[in-house]
């Protein structure tokens, strides 16, 4: 088990070193020139040459790649095309911003989903089981902005609870701003809740199609017995890959949310620097959430392989 | 509990699903011909209210928005289905060869494919978008070979499953070539599973293009559609007025119209569980 | 006369669609009795043994007749009342313990669970109970055994295990379902004694489930003979093995003698060899499951390999047919030789091997017609026009005994003996030489597979083709079999003509594998089990 632990941790290393070269790969080498990219297509060619030596693009991609990673990998991540600033200082704040809220969303979402979960299944097919699906079917429908959109007139344009703005400052005490990002936590919580429940739901039903489980109610045990001793030991692994999954999701939900509710997080870092062509800004925010990504799927790896009572007691 | 399913017997969910489903194709097929006004005429004020003249009300620049969700339900429905068709496509035959030709291309497709979801899909898509602009063909392309990324997991592991049952043994033993056993033995038994995953991709495709019209990286004006129609009009909530929640209401129809029929469809083929009786 | 302890009455049960699975069963069980139940699949005896539980699996119900277990009428109890009764007063046994066993936690915590549970011992008397009833049961290291997790343990013992588990808490009633089928003969018959003794010396009523008329009538007194939901004939086991009444019963009986019958095969001679498979040694990953093994078929000779799991003698069909690569030796066909590799064979040489599976549901593409499966063959190996691929897999439906109008039927829509007729008629549009038959029958249920010998064995007579048949059970072999090699653990054992194979002197291990084989008669376990004990 420990080897397969290794493994997967040296998986995770590679993976992330493939990633970081996909992510040089998709914006420098796939779109053929960057330079006309960026000045667009009125450019002329000496503005274009210009530019090409302004960015080192005169030299072959792998030399760029190794200075980039090794740059990146030091910390340096380069200077914003558009404003002339170092990215990292600007991604810095705007990363521990996005993990707070994402930290806010998970932190609710996480438990009540999961015990949703697991009483919608254990209660398939009644009426508990039927509601969560229905709102759980309504809410995965909907774009994350719709749901964005009704908090807002609801809790900020009607009732005047939130801001509809979550605009944070360094400065802002802890408490206060738990207020002021309420609503986009709200938004994401209801989006990734939604697919955890659903996902919980179906990896518990599997656990209790199982043999043993019939063999566990044939023994006489009491049904709240069944599910904690029987069902829930083997329904963890399942439920810990799920939980990871969505978090995965939820770095994603988080840029939409960012751009509706004007969030300084990384995830609308990455939109402006994608609607200005902002090349290190770019790469620096694909840099975040891959890496964020592949540390989350290894980490639920990880947990599965701890979990797994066939490899914690091999033969 | 039982509820009796069958192919001729919808239950309600899905009928409504797929009636709202239609009136959306309806509007989409036949925009010019019964929308009240033009996609881009502007005939009324900013942000009026519904009225017998603008069922829905008008937009951020006075345009009718009953009209604009009729002709934006064709390019936001066509991109979707073209996203879908060609991720389909790809990922099928992707997933299949991988699945029939062998261990040494499957290991080195299903490396590249898991090496390409190590990635999230819309940052992926961000960064592409961003370097080749958001034309229309660009928008199908990138989001179709993406999504295509899924559609091959899955195709190659209700593949993997067929390939190694004895009919399949039968026909590589009857000394038959790959081509005949991908079409003719692996795909008929593949693609029924496949049907409800459609729907499920569909979902997804449709609700991505229209989060990155939102963005403003996707569909893009003069054309109207239903993402960006929420982008123009969003300011408007500030102020209590709904106008962007039509076209998202109409994005959210949608989907869950869809689910509901891929919800009918899974149930065809579910059994119950089996503790189920004892619950 | 005391009153029984288990009392079914009227009992019918109806699925989610409304089909009737069970339909008005009445049985009763005295204490201390076996009543074995039997039937093919599809016969509702599991149902009723899980009815008997007040249970019915996913979607089903019980919709008529009542359970009564010691007066009580169980299903007109609460929730909590039924769990009362299951495991304290009626347990259950399951056909795959490796199922049923919860991979989460120890053996010894699932042992004791009920005993714990029902409060009929605490932790520490039923672990003490646990390790003596391990260490009756001849389970490895008993100290210890029930420190171990179900996947680290092998199928017979987990077996054995599950009925520890079941006797747990001194139930009054154990149903019993298939609890050997999943074994190995060698192991079935250890798992049948030990039960049997259980069941003796615990003063245990039992309902066993079985398909095997020759293990139900070793450990049971009265045999309730099922088909399709309704009972055939109930009786004593003396009276359905020497005079049962109806004709299904007769028929099931009858042929289940037959297989116990030797029947002499004669063999033929100066036959030419057409495959001589030459010290043939393959290996699955590291492991070596073949070992040097040699065999040969003569025309219009049938050829059996025998073996437990794990034999290789899978492994040796795969190897001919060229799926698995040999490590080492030679394959020789029709006087050539054979490449050992799929992709190298011609197509000719392919055309005239070929392969009949276990499991006809899975050896049928379910999206082909009958015709485009037979007519497959034709065209592609003879390339004939479309009508003549017509004509001639209607000659070949008729030849398998199926009518013509199947033609247009989808494999799904038919039975499994007619499926493995289509898998026959499949592999004869080749014109084959020599079909290998990897468990021809044993998917299917009894008569279904007499049938099927049958038509082997007529097909033999009119093409003068070669069979080379794979298989565990020793009464097909007797019966089709003109020569027998014999596999154990990869190598060869004994192999000959096989009527000298099965007569004295036995190699020890062939006597094992003989003397494994249930046969019908009442007292044929008390006396092997004597006879071992001497």
């Amino acid at each position: 088990m420990f080897r397969l632990i290794i493994t997967r941790v040296f998986l995770g290393f590679a993976t992330l070193f493939a990633v970081t070269l996909l992510i040089f790969a998709a914006t420098e080498i796939l779109p053929g020139d960057v330079a006309s990219a960026v000045l667009g297509q009125g450019a002329t060619p000496d503005t274009l040459a210009a530019f090409r030596i302004e960015l080192g693009l005169d030299r072959p991609a792998y030399v760029r790649y190794l200075e980039w990673l090794t740059n990146a990998l030091q910390g340096d991540l380069g200077v914003a095309m558009t404003n002339k600033r170092e990215v990292l200082d600007t991604i810095t704040p705007r990363l521990y911003n996005t993990l707070f809220l994402a930290g806010y969303a998970a932190a609710i979402a996480v438990p009540i989903a999961i015990i949703l979960g697991i009483t919608a299944a254990i209660n398939e097919g009644k009426w508990i089981d039927r509601a969560a699906n229905i709102v759980t079917l309504g809410a995965i429908s909907v774009p994350e902005f719709f749901i964005a959109y009704i908090l807002i007139l609801v809790f900020a344009t009607n009732l005047g609870w939130f801001p509809s703005l979550s605009t944070v400052y360094s400065d802002m005490g802890f408490w206060q701003k738990i207020h002021v990002v309420a609503l986009p936590a709200l938004t994401l919580t209801m989006l990734v809740m939604a697919h955890m429940l659903r996902m919980t739901r179906a990896s518990v039903l599997a656990i209790m199609s199982q043999p043993y489980i019939e063999m566990a109610f044939l023994k006489g045990l009491p049904r709240k017995r069944v599910i904690l001793h029987h069902a829930l030991p083997n329904a963890a692994a399942p439920i810990i890959s799920v939980v990871a999954l969505n978090l995965a999701y939820l770095i994603v939900g988080v840029v939409v949310i960012e751009v509706v509710f004007v969030y300084p997080g990384v995830g609308q870092y990455m939109v402006d620097g994608v609607s200005k062509r902002d090349l290190p800004v770019i790469q620096a925010c694909a840099l975040v959430f891959g890496s964020a990504f592949v540390l989350l799927n290894t980490i639920a790896d990880i947990l599965a392989i701890l979990l797994n009572p066939r490899l914690r007691h091999p033969r | 509990m039982a509820i009796q399913n069958s192919f001729k017997n919808p239950p309600l969910s899905a009928k409504i699903g797929m009636v709202t489903l239609s009136v959306f194709i309806f509007f989409a097929i036949f925009a010019p011909v019964i929308a009240p006004y033009g996609e881009a005429e502007s005939i009324g004020k900013t942000w009026a209210s519904p009225s017998s003249e603008f069922l829905l009300g008008t937009d951020n620049i006075g345009r009718d928005m009953l009209s604009r969700i009729m002709f934006g339900a064709r390019m936001t429905l066509g991109v979707a289905t073209a996203c879908t068709l060609l991720s389909f496509l790809i990922g099928i035959t992707m997933g299949l060869l991988a699945a029939v030709a062998g261990k040494i291309l499957d290991q080195i497709l299903s490396r590249f494919v898991d090496l390409m979801l190590s990635i999230p899909i819309l940052v992926f898509a961000l960064m592409i978008l961003s370097m080749f602009g958001s034309s229309l063909f660009t928008l199908i392309i990138t989001i179709g070979v993406l999504d295509s990324f899924r559609v091959f997991r899955l195709a190659r592991s209700v593949a993997v499953n067929i390939v190694v049952t004895e009919f399949v043994e039968v026909a590589r033993l009857r000394g038959e070539g790959l081509w005949w056993i991908m079409t003719r033995e692996v795909l008929p038994n593949a693609l029924p599973p496949m049907i409800a995953e459609f729907g499920l991709r569909f979902c997804f495709n449709f609700l991505f293009v229209a989060g990155l019209s939102f963005l403003g990286l996707g569909i893009q004006p003069p054309f109207a559609d239903w993402g960006g129609m929420v982008r123009e009009n969003g300011r408007a909530i500030a102020f209590g007025i709904p106008a962007p929640l039509w076209p998202a209401i109409a994005i959210g129809l949608t989907t869950i119209s869809v689910n509901m029929i891929v919800d009918w469809i899974l149930s065809l083929n579910a059994r119950p569980s089996g503790a189920s009786a004892e619950m | 006369m005391t009153a029984p302890i288990l009392k079914i009455q009227n009992l019918r049960i109806e699925n989610l669609v409304g089909d009737v699975l069970v339909d008005n069963a009445s049985l009763s069980l005295m204490r201390g009795k076996v009543l074995g139940l039997i039937g093919e699949s599809g016969a509702g005896k599991s149902t009723i043994g899980l009815a008997a539980m007040s249970y019915a699996r996913g979607g089903c119900k019980i919709t008529g007749g009542h359970v009564e277990i010691d007066g009580v009428v169980i299903q007109d109890l609460s929730a909590e009342g039924r769990a009362k009764f299951r495991g304290r007063r009626i347990a259950y046994v399951a056909q795959s313990a490796a199922a049923s066993f919860n991979p989460a936690h120890t053996l010894m915590d699932q042992v004791c669970e009920m005993p714990v549970h029902h409060c009929v011992r605490s932790r520490i008397e039923a672990q003490a109970w646990a390790v003596d009833m391990f260490r009756l049961l001849e389970l490895p290291d008993p100290a210890n055994f029930g420190a171990r997790y179900p996947h680290q343990v092998s199928g017979g013992q987990l077996q054995r295990a599950m009925a520890i588990m079941a006797i747990s808490a001194n139930p009054d009633i154990v149903v019993f379902d298939e609890p050997t089928t999943a074994l190995d003969v060698t192991t079935q018959l250890e798992v049948l004694v030990l039960i049997k003794n259980l069941i003796r010396d615990y003063n245990i009523a039992a309902l066993y489930i079985t398909h095997d008329l020759a293990v139900v009538a070793q450990i049971a007194d009265h045999i309730m003979v099922l088909r399709q939901g309704k009972i055939v004939e109930l009786e004593t086991t003396q009276s359905i093995l020497n005079s049962p009444k109806k004709t299904y019963t007769k028929e099931l009986v009858a042929d289940r003698q037959t297989s116990d019958v030797f029947r002499e095969i004669i063999l033929k001679d100066d036959q030419e060899v057409i495959l001589d498979a030459a010290n043939i040694t393959a290996h699955y990953g590291d492991f070596k499951v073949l070992k040097d093994v040699s065999i040969t078929v003569a025309k219009g000779e049938t050829v059996a390999i025998v073996g437990e799991s794990g034999s290789g003698k899978t492994s040796l069909a795969r190897v001919i047919v060229g799926l698995t690569k040999l490590t080492s030796g030679d394959l020789t066909f029709l006087g050539k030789k054979l490449s050992p590799s799929l992709k190298h064979r011609s197509r000719n040489d392919l055309r005239k091997i070929q392969l009949i599976y276990q499991q006809p549901d899975v050896a049928l593409n379910p999206r082909h017609t009958v015709g485009d499966i037979i007519g497959r063959p034709i065209k592609f190996y003879f390339n004939r026009t479309a009508d003549e691929v017509r004509k001639r897999t209607l000659e070949l439906l008729e030849q398998v005994g199926l009518p013509a109008d199947y033609y247009y039927r989808k494999s799904t829509a038919l039975s499994g003996g007619q499926k493995q007729r289509i898998c026959i008629a499949r592999a004869l549009a080749a014109e084959p030489t020599l079909i290998i038959c990897d468990e021809p029958t044993s998917a299917l249920d009894q008569l279904v597979a007499d049938e099927i010998l049958k038509l082997l064995q007529q097909l033999q007579d009119e093409l003068n083709i070669s069979y080379l048949v794979i298989t565990h059970d020793l009464g097909i072999v007797r019966r089709i079999a003109h020569r027998t090699a014999v596999l154990l653990n990869g190598e060869l054992v004994a192999s000959g003509a096989t009527s000298t194979i099965f007569k004295p002197p036995f190699h020890p291990y062939t006597e094992i594998l003989l003397q494994s084989v249930p046969e019908l008669r009442e007292n044929w376990l008390d006396e092997l089990s004597a006879r071992r004990a001497i």
